[in-house]
């Protein structure tokens, strides 16, 4: 019998493939049993969240939430997440530049400015695969957001808005990243792509992260250590 | 190097692995001179604690010798240092407020999700303890890579030996941290839950922070001696009710603080904790909080209860209604031990704590298999066991042939 934390490794090693050599040949029934388990699962919750929606969308009940996290009607996966930084406003914002993208944002190949704030970006994309998109500032209020819009010739359809807001008692910043984005091959590209943690939800909430870490210590986390698995060196992060 | 590595449930193994280098401008490469096994330590050889991977470098009680320095480092080739086990950057929200061991930034991006899945937010990171603290590579180990070395490397000077400090790592600020969560006033009564070597200083810390008594509640006769010889009154539970012992010994209203510093894996033939070994041998559950359970019962109404104890998830059966009905004050948590470190060196050269007397036995590191064996299955024997890397095989220790030698 293997225990829980056992199990929860080998879970793991199954969603970073390549990293590590499989040690255990899945049974075939077993995993189609999960499969069944998981869309029967999933599909019950769809419906439930569907009737709940209907139900509520006649309601105008006020919140004071953040839209990005009532619920979604539209196709497109809309994302969004905040972070507390401990540095000035001013600052941050200035980091927020082009040029420094690929110090904290770790799927970002290059980024290569057009001119009249359009940049073309080259992006990792699941399986080895890369993806470009080009993206327009549509507007930047100085030391507080900055917007854009993807232009037609981009790969993937995206916009979006980074804010900067003061946090009370002298905290520092709360830096808020939206992103809207027409997931590629639908709802099923998108989970596959977090399975390969190339999602661009995944990709965006720890490069936000990153920035942070960078913002505040300097650095970037890492974790990059020995271990006894030989597919892993001492200087590359792991999961 | 040489390093010791969790394989899964009961198998630790000593390998070689690659050395580990120096990946940020703050880091540092420490050269391990003495390392401890923790009772933590053993919830990650149960199979107890989620995340962790076959090949993981697991120790988080270390200190030794710097031997490589980032451009960022403010510390020095050759100097020693003791290493606390929480990674803390120094400069996030939470280490601001001193509560280091909860820093936002030393768990990195890529093992976070996990972490903040189970518990609502990204823990702290840690040495050697599982994907969820950020996994990192433990100390257990020739050499280990140190984050953010300006911020919680304590360095040790020359006249104090290994022995005397390397518990400055966890045990002894997590004791201390234990004894200031009970908010302790000058007279008071406090019961310890658990004298293993966190109880051990706990009870230490306690009487330093002005108890009147501490009453301490293990089973094994040797760390009931310990107890005893540090100033506490014991309680055997195999052979007294220990609700019932501590109502006589304090007229009636119990203790005025209790602190479990037993976690997850209580002991004991008592039908609540017989029912969760079943449970956790199903998986059902990873908690077995007997010790809690008896503590929030035992407690005085309005009393405290400080759990410095390790737990992992969702516990059953917790006496929550007790909890409220009396009033009880609770503080737990992870220590955040760079908060103490520096007062900690300084009462231990002033010789207020015994750091000394709880460790029965020093083994190589090669010995480390061996040593989880006994630590796991003997533990009225083994107290505690320092490793030493560099030692040949074999070369194991035990204070009683230290006494005699």
């Amino acid at each position: 019998m293997s225990s829980l934390a056992d199990r929860l490794s080998k879970l793991t090693d199954r969603l970073s493939p390549g990293r590590q050599p499989r040690r255990t040949s899945p049974d075939p029934l077993t995993l189609a049993a999960v499969g069944a388990g998981l869309a029967a699962t999933g599909i019950g919750l769809a419906l439930w969240r569907r009737s709940r929606k209907n139900k509520t969308a006649g309601d105008s009940i006020a919140t004071d939430a953040p839209h990005w996290t009532l619920d979604k009607p539209s196709k497109r996966a809309l994302f969004g997440k905040s972070v507390l930084i401990n540095r000035p406003r001013e600052e941050l914002f200035a980091a927020w530049k082009v040029e420094r993208f690929p110090d904290f944002m770790e799927n970002v190949v290059a980024v290569e400015a057009l001119g009249g704030g359009t940049a073309r970006w080259t992006i990792k994309a699941p399986l080895g695969r890369e993806v470009h998109l080009v993206n327009s500032i549509t507007e930047s209020v100085e030391d507080q957001s900055i917007s854009w819009q993807s232009e037609p010739e981009s790969e993937i359809a995206n916009s979006g808005e980074v804010r900067f807001a003061d946090a009370p008692a002298g905290r520092g910043t709360y830096v808020t990243l939206i992103l809207a984005y027409d997931p590629p091959a639908g709802q099923i590209g998108r989970l596959g792509a977090k399975l390969l943690q190339r999602e661009p939800e995944v990709q965006a909430r720890r490069d936000l992260h990153r920035f942070k870490q960078l913002m505040e210590t300097g650095e970037v986390t890492s974790n990059a250590s020995p271990s006894a698995r030989s597919s892993e060196t001492a200087t590359e992060p792991h999961i | 190097m040489r390093a010791v590595t969790w394989q899964g449930r009961h198998k630790i193994s000593v390998e070689t692995v690659p050395d580990p280098e120096i990946v940020n401008p703050r880091d540092i490469i420490l050269k391990v001179t003495s390392t401890a096994i923790c009772g933590s330590d053993l919830h990650l050889y149960d199979g107890y604690i989620p995340g962790m991977r076959a090949g993981d470098i697991v120790g988080h009680e270390f200190m030794g010798e710097v031997v490589e320095t980032g451009a960022q480092s403010t510390l020095k080739k050759g100097q020693r240092v003791v290493i606390p086990f929480t990674i803390s950057c120094g400069q996030c929200f939470f280490c601001e407020k001193q509560q280091y061991s909860a820093c936002d930034n030393s768990n990195p991006s890529e093992t976070r999700d996990a972490s903040e899945l189970l518990m609502g937010h990204a823990m702290g990171g840690a040495f050697g303890y599982a994907h969820l603290t950020g996994g990192y590579a433990g100390g257990q180990a020739d050499y280990v890579r140190v984050p953010y070395s300006d911020v919680g490397p304590v360095i040790i000077p020359d006249d104090l030996p290994d022995d005397d400090v390397l518990f400055l790592s966890d045990i002894l600020p997590t004791g201390w941290h234990a004894a200031v969560n009970a908010d302790i006033e000058p007279g008071d009564t406090v019961a310890i839950w658990g004298c293993g070597p966190v109880g051990l200083f706990t009870i230490q810390s306690a009487l330093l922070l002005g108890a009147g008594r501490v009453i301490a509640i293990d089973h094994f006769p040797a760390r009931l001696a310990l107890a005893r010889g540090m100033g506490a009154e014991i309680l055997d539970y195999t052979r007294v009710d220990v609700r019932e012992a501590l109502n006589e010994m304090t007229g009636g209203i119990g203790p005025d603080a209790c602190i479990d510093c037993v976690g997850m894996e209580s002991h004991g033939f008592t039908a609540d904790n017989i029912l969760d070994q079943v449970k956790a041998q199903f998986y059902s559950v990873t908690e077995r909080p007997h010790a809690l359970r008896q503590a929030i019962l035992a407690c005085r109404k309005g009393g405290r209860l400080s759990i410095p104890g390790v737990y992992g998830g969702f516990a059953d059966k917790f006496p929550l209604g007790q909890l409220m009905e009396k009033g009880l004050t609770v503080k737990s948590g992870q220590t955040p031990v760079q908060k103490y470190t520096g007062e900690l060196l300084k009462m231990i050269q002033d010789g207020k704590f015994d750091t000394t007397s709880l460790v029965s036995h020093h083994a190589p590191l090669e010995d480390a298999a061996e040593m989880y064996r006994h630590w796991h299955g003997e533990q009225n024997d083994y107290t505690k066991i320092i490793l030493k890397p560099g030692l040949e095989k074999g070369a194991i220790q035990a204070k009683s042939e230290m006494e005699n030698a």
